[in-house]
């Protein structure tokens, strides 16, 4: 039994229900209209450069960048441009988006369609940063952080280590897995791509225990590649957190506040690492990524290669899942995903799950008072009080009560929220909390 | 054993000597002459302490009175004791009293269960500020009243209520003392505190929606849809952003019937006295 490495504080064991591990990535299909948001990322939105009534092919530019943390976004379908303007987004509420009609399925010239595996990589640092900056990658884990500034190293500063981020710690989500068992030689060549833009020579692949088959195929090929290493971690969740991931491989904590260069270590998920793959060796931006279709109301769960601004609703036909069954919709994993309002809503760079539920699976459960037993503190990662964040929060909202519980440190896990007995929602006061400090 | 007593009572009475001899010249060192004016100021508000005035409280407020120059007094108003007690408070200090118009809470929303149906439910906390940030709501207004009532929870003055058949809060206009603790408690911001027309009469556009007419009027039949109909009426009524905003220059008692019935969707209310 080889070493499993993990982090020590919190945390809790969910079940996993990942019953779609084996179930091989299919592409969706075209919709009829795609709705693609410009702002896709955290920071400010995109400039538009396209006008209403373009002819657009797959991965022309339809948004630039617009400041330093901001990202390109690209058309993910070939058309014409119909619509641009405010529309409902997941939540409802209003959002700039491009509206495409879908016309055949024209690719950009320059994209390299081919299947073979480019081994070779020919460019300095500074082109590779260009060209990740130029297919708009922005961290698929979702948190939608423009990847091209975590690339490059701020002055003053070095990484020592590249950890690439295989732990897909969320329930029902699969889309990582499956990635890491069909693409793992071009996900280890993106590791390399990554390393030459940071100028270091190691890699470490994190991936769960309970993905054995990504393990085994990784393991395979890590041994053909000098520099590129596997570590297996503990199934535990919130294991895919940056900080906790850090913690586990290295040992390092991050100070609060503080970003993982400060500790010499840089994190990119593996979606993020095969998209860098692909828009560095094959010249393809960012346009699609792995969604994973599941739920106990999804009729055919299933793993789908997605254009981004696809309609949920067209994920959801395509399993063959009628509305009717289906009482709540989730974005995202369980733990972490926002409940949607809206299913015409499009999937973005971030969605890495439409999750499906009925009956007794998704049911509230009847909240009572706290009993002070103290679970929340124990299962919280960063080491908070998520009671006496609420308790602050409820009563006065003051703010410096809150900055000393270190509510900015949430890392808005719900490990707290989940092992409540008294089914307190701790998590939504935690994400107020931190609101309202970012006002001030 | 008596020569215990007597020494135990000499020692006691003696600190009590030496303290009460500190106590007395210390209060006389430090003594800080009440303020008189304040006091009696104090006496005459409402005592509430509902901060409405953007002091404290009730004895910040007269303290803040008791201060204040002729100019000064001008601006300080307690909404909540309104014309008849400030008048009390300008005769205490012998300045005349700022005149303002009662003035009421308004909301600026109509979208009741059956104007704007609920299309999803909300099963998370019970609180408007959380379900602002969650979604836009079970009508989908995205400037809507979201039902919850954190507005109610606020009134000190029990002027707001709920009402359970139409999922709306309702403003008692009686026992409103327009303290705007409401206002600060909305996170859509949906209230105003609104001045009343001679007769008593007021005029609002209840909505506060900016989508385009369609899309609006798709979650909520009430909804103001920037048709432009009542500011062709007055001039001086703006319609921006698909929404219209009645300025209160606009007179309630010489307007409100033409402008309530000229309004398509009924988004422009003309409330009589008589009415509640």
């Amino acid at each position: 039994m080889p070493k499993t490495y993990t982090f020590p504080m919190g945390g809790i064991h969910v079940n996993k229900y990942k019953n779609t591990s084996d179930i091989s990535i299919e592409f969706a299909g075209l919709p009829e209209f795609v709705t693609i948001p410009v702002k896709q990322h955290i920071g400010a939105p995109s400039k538009i450069i396209v006008n209403k009534g373009d002819k657009v092919k797959v991965g022309t530019l339809l948004a630039d960048f617009d400041g330093v943390v901001s990202s390109d976004v690209h058309s993910s379908v070939s058309g014409e441009i119909v619509k641009m303007e405010a529309l409902p987004n997941a939540n409802g509420y209003e959002e700039t988006m491009i509206t495409i009609k879908v016309e055949g399925d024209e690719w950009e010239p320059s994209i390299d369609r081919s299947p073979d595996v480019v081994k070779e990589i020919n460019f300095t640092p500074e082109e590779i940063v260009q060209k990740i900056r130029e297919s708009g990658i922005v961290g698929m884990g979702g948190a939608g952080f423009p990847t091209p500034i975590k690339t490059s190293i701020p002055e003053g500063k070095k990484a020592e280590i590249l950890i690439i981020n295989g732990i897909e710690c969320e329930p029902f989500l699969t889309a990582d897995d499956r990635l890491m068992q069909e693409y793992a030689e071009r996900i280890i060549m993106g590791a390399r791509v990554l390393n030459r833009a940071l100028g270091i020579q190691n890699a470490v692949i994190a991936i769960d225990e309970n993905k054995q088959k990504a393990i085994d195929e990784l393991q395979r090929l890590s041994k053909l590649y000098i520099g590129v290493n596997v570590r297996v971690c503990k199934t535990k969740y919130p294991q895919g957190g940056e900080k906790q991931l850090i913690k586990a491989i290295t040992g390092k904590e991050i100070p609060s506040g503080k970003l993982p260069i400060d500790v010499g270590c840089v994190v990119q998920n593996v979606g993020t690492t095969f998209a860098v793959y692909e828009a560095v060796l094959k010249n393809k931006p960012l346009f699609e990524r792995i969604i994973t279709v599941s739920g106990n109301a999804c009729a055919h769960p299933a793993n789908y290669r997605v254009r981004v601004g696809t309609p949920v609703s067209f994920l959801i036909e395509k399993t063959k899942t009628s509305m009717d069954d289906v009482e709540k919709v989730i974005l995202g994993g369980p733990m972490m995903g926002t409940t949607i309002t809206n299913i015409n809503a499009p999937t973005t760079k971030l969605t890495s799950g439409v999750l499906l539920f009925k009956g007794a699976e998704f049911n509230k459960h009847h909240q009572t008072n706290c009993i002070r037993c103290g679970k929340c503190a124990v299962a919280c990662p960063i080491g908070l009080r998520p009671y006496a964040i609420k308790d602050a929060f409820l009563h006065n909202g003051g703010a410096a009560e809150l900055k000393e519980l270190h509510a900015l440190d949430c890392i808005e896990c719900g490990c707290c929220a989940y092992s409540c007995p008294a089914h307190l929602p701790l998590l939504d006061y935690c994400k107020l909390s931190k609101q309202e400090l970012r006002k001030k | 054993m008596d020569n215990l007593i007597w020494l135990n009572a000499l020692v006691l009475g003696g600190v009590a000597f030496v303290a009460a001899f500190v106590l007395y010249f210390v209060s006389r060192r430090f003594y800080v002459a009440p303020d008189e004016t304040a006091e009696k100021i104090a006496a005459e508000l409402p005592q509430a302490n509902c901060g409405g005035c953007g002091y404290a409280g009730c004895s910040d407020f007269a303290s803040a009175c008791s201060k204040a120059d002729e100019n000064g007094f001008a601006n300080l108003y307690c909404p909540v004791g309104g014309a008849k007690v400030m008048s009390k408070v300008a005769k205490i200090k012998g300045f005349s009293a700022a005149k303002k118009k009662p003035s009421v809470a308004v909301l600026h929303c109509q979208g009741t269960c059956s104007q704007a149906p609920a299309k999803v439910i909300y099963d998370a906390v019970s609180s408007c500020r959380i379900a602002n940030q969650i979604s836009v709501g079970k009508s989908g207004c995205p400037q809507g009243c979201l039902h919850l009532g954190d507005c109610v929870k606020v009134c000190k003055f029990g002027a707001l209520s709920f009402d359970e058949t139409t999922q709306m809060p309702v403003v008692d206009r009686k026992k409103c003392t327009s303290c705007g603790a409401c206002v600060k408690a909305c996170p859509r911001g949906l209230f105003e505190i609104r001045e009343l027309s001679a007769k008593g009469a007021l005029l609002y556009v209840a909505c506060r929606n900016t989508q385009k007419g369609a899309a609006a009027r798709k979650n909520c039949l009430s909804a103001c849809i920037g048709c432009q109909k009542c500011s062709k009426l007055n001039s001086e009524i703006k319609v921006e952003n698909n929404l219209s905003t009645i300025p209160m220059s606009v007179d309630a008692d010489e307007w409100g019937q033409q402008l309530a019935e000229a309004c398509p969707t009924k988004a422009i209310v003309y409330k009589e006295k008589s009415h509640a």
